[in-house]
């Protein structure tokens, strides 16, 4: 495994193995196949999207991307999904932190059942958070009387998007939190560290990057969320229409062209916050490599 | 600093009782709010007009053949995204090439992609106005607004669950006991279905269970491609928002209670599948280590890795 291997520089672009791993059969059939297939599903069909996007002028794009609708519609999904990432950063440290650390009865159920949002589909979690914060809900008669109204306003947007989200908060930062080493605790302890100073000082940098990673997988998550928001969110043009639904609307007017010119930029979004998500991968790799050396 | 004194010693690295208790009520209390109470929904609003109204809500033609597809899709999907996540894992994990972590993360691509981009995605290729749609429409063959278009949408965001499953498990355990196999004399298939597969079995199931449970229950680029034909291209989550924006709302819950129950079935398999290999690395980690004499170890591999994997191909139990 040594780091100095140097490809040829006459390569193809997926260059066979180095020599030390050819004694396993199968690289040519498994790569290809998976290629072919992630080509056929994926980069075929996406490519089709940004083709269609150059079929238009520019200023046709500009106008289509740019419309006071549409803007609104970016304020919306953007300031939604960050607040809702803050919310699950906050509350999704607490979870985590809490089943990590202390014991409590049902605490495998409760473990459980963060992953819900992952396993229960958002057209259901979509009408059930409808039916709790609707003014006659469960929880949506408690702040009726006081004029606050959380279902078909924005306020619904932000609360379907910390349901979609939490799980990715708790599920990066938990298996950081249970690798941290108890000794460096310790250490802050025996040198007279308050516990909140051990926490801030020793504790949240080792665990920020997975948190900070947690944060943007919860924003990217819900930049692109349909299902359980647009049952929520009443869907008012200016007011509380996400971005998803702007293209739904364009296709259901046969607006082809401006359909793919907003997805477009939706899909240029997530792409740079798959790579940030990469990149903050790639560092909390290295943070803890460093720690464990 | 004074109570710091008072502490007993091992207090150091955790914090005092009102703390604890109080961090662990708002947890929970966040928890019960924010996924307790939809579930608990869901299910009371599906039971409010009663046994009767649900099961008749259930029976109803329409949600039948909405389940149908639902099952179809799902049973499509899923192997076609299993093949793929193996093979792709094998390629990822067990060879070095130029380009990996490009195509890793390609995969990871329809994570990050609105659902609703990857229906239009292939409403662009396949539609009357796509580049293949003149063609399809001449041999008439129907691709969106019809099964296949759901399937090929619910293809695509679920093609990472598997892949992303196995591809950390697979670099984790190394190469060395699929080259003892082969060095043994083993073909590639062998290699696989024996030495491979028993170690990954966990994660692989893992990553179906939760790619069965995201195809059958996606929504929004389902959504964009099925054309909403009762009866016809209607999965269960889009029966569900047609039985709710014609305000049948129990009948729209009773559906959507299958699905939360796929959910918890789901999540109680998850659970188990993580109990179970949690215990099997346990028994591992506490086996007492090698004895040179009676396990000859692969001589021609080169030990550079901890002893974790290299015990796992004999998979007698102690």
């Amino acid at each position: 495994m040594t780091t100095t291997t140097l490809p040829a520089r006459t390569a193809p672009f997926f260059a066979s193995p180095r020599r030390s791993a050819r004694v396993l059969p199968g690289f040519n059939l498994t790569l290809g196949f998976a290629v072919l297939y992630l080509s056929l599903i994926v980069l075929i069909p996406l490519s089709a999207l940004v083709l269609k996007t150059f079929t238009l002028t520019w200023p046709q794009f500009w106008e289509a991307v740019t419309s006071p609708r549409v803007m609104a519609s970016y304020r919306l999904t953007f300031g939604a999904a960050f607040i809702a990432a803050l919310v699950n950063a906050v509350f999704g440290l607490l979870i985590a932190w809490v089943l990590v650390r202390y014991s409590f009865p049902g605490k495998k159920i409760v473990d459980a059942l963060v992953d819900l949002p992952f396993a229960l589909p958002t057209a259901v979690a979509g009408i059930s958070l409808t039916a709790l914060l609707a003014g006659n809900g469960w929880v949506g008669q408690f702040f009726e009387p006081y004029g606050i109204q959380l279902a078909f306003n924005p306020n619904g947007v932000v609360i379907a998007l910390i349901f979609v989200g939490l799980p990715f908060v708790v599920r990066t930062v938990q298996p950081v939190l249970e690798d941290a080493e108890k000794e460096l605790e310790e250490a802050a302890t025996c040198l007279g560290a308050t516990r909140w100073q051990t926490f801030s000082r020793v504790i949240y940098p080792s665990i920020a990057p997975a948190l900070l990673t947690g944060f943007a997988m919860a924003f990217a998550r819900g930049i692109g969320e349909y299902g359980s928001v647009i049952f929520i969110a009443g869907n008012m043009p200016m007011v509380s229409e996400i971005t998803p639904l702007i293209i739904i609307g364009k296709l259901e007017q046969y607006d082809y062209a401006g359909a793919t010119a907003v997805a477009t930029v939706m899909l240029v979004i997530s792409f740079i916050l798959l790579l940030v998500i990469n990149g903050l991968q790639g560092w909390q790799r290295k943070r803890s490599a460093g720690a464990s050396q | 600093m004074s109570q710091n004194t008072l502490r007993t010693p091992q207090r150091g690295t955790t914090e005092a009782a009102w703390v604890r208790y109080t961090l662990t009520g708002i947890a929970l209390a966040f928890m019960f709010l924010f996924l307790v109470l939809p579930l608990a929904a869901v299910f009371t609003e599906a039971l409010r007009k009663g046994w009767d109204a649900y099961w008749e809500a259930l029976k109803e033609p329409d949600a039948w053949s909405a389940i149908r597809l639902t099952l179809i899709t799902a049973a499509v999907a899923v192997p076609l995204n299993l093949i793929f996540g193996v093979a792709a894992a094998w390629a990822i994990a067990k060879y070095e090439f130029r380009g990996k972590s490009f195509l890793t993360t390609l995969i990871d691509l329809p994570f990050s992609v609105s659902p609703v981009v990857a229906g239009l995605i292939y409403v662009l290729v396949f539609g009357a106005q796509g580049w293949l749609g003149p063609w399809l429409m001449e041999h008439d063959i129907k691709i969106v607004f019809a099964v296949p278009g759901i399937i090929l949408a619910t293809m695509f965001v679920t093609l990472p669950f598997i892949a992303r499953e196995l591809i950390p498990l697979m670099q984790a355990q190394g190469n060395e006991e699929e080259q003892a196999a082969i060095v043994l004399g083993a073909t590639g298939w062998q290699t696989f279905w024996r030495v491979t597969l028993p170690n990954i079995k966990w994660g692989l199931i893992y990553g179906v269970i939760l790619c069965n449970a995201r195809a059958m229950g996606e929504f929004g680029a389902v959504s964009v491609v099925s054309g909403h034909i009762r009866g016809q291209t209607n999965t269960m989550p889009l029966h569900v928002e047609v039985l709710y924006n014609e305000y049948q709302s129990a009948a729209a819950f009773a559906v959507a209670s299958l699905l939360a129950l796929l959910a918890l079935v789901t999540l109680a398999i998850k659970s188990v599948v993580e109990w179970r290999h949690e215990r099997e690395m346990k028994t591992i980690a506490e086996r007492p280590p090698e004895k040179p004499h009676t396990q000859p170890s692969p001589a021609a591999v080169p030990r550079n890795r901890g002893g974790l994997t290299q015990e796992t191909p004999d998979k007698a139990r102690p």
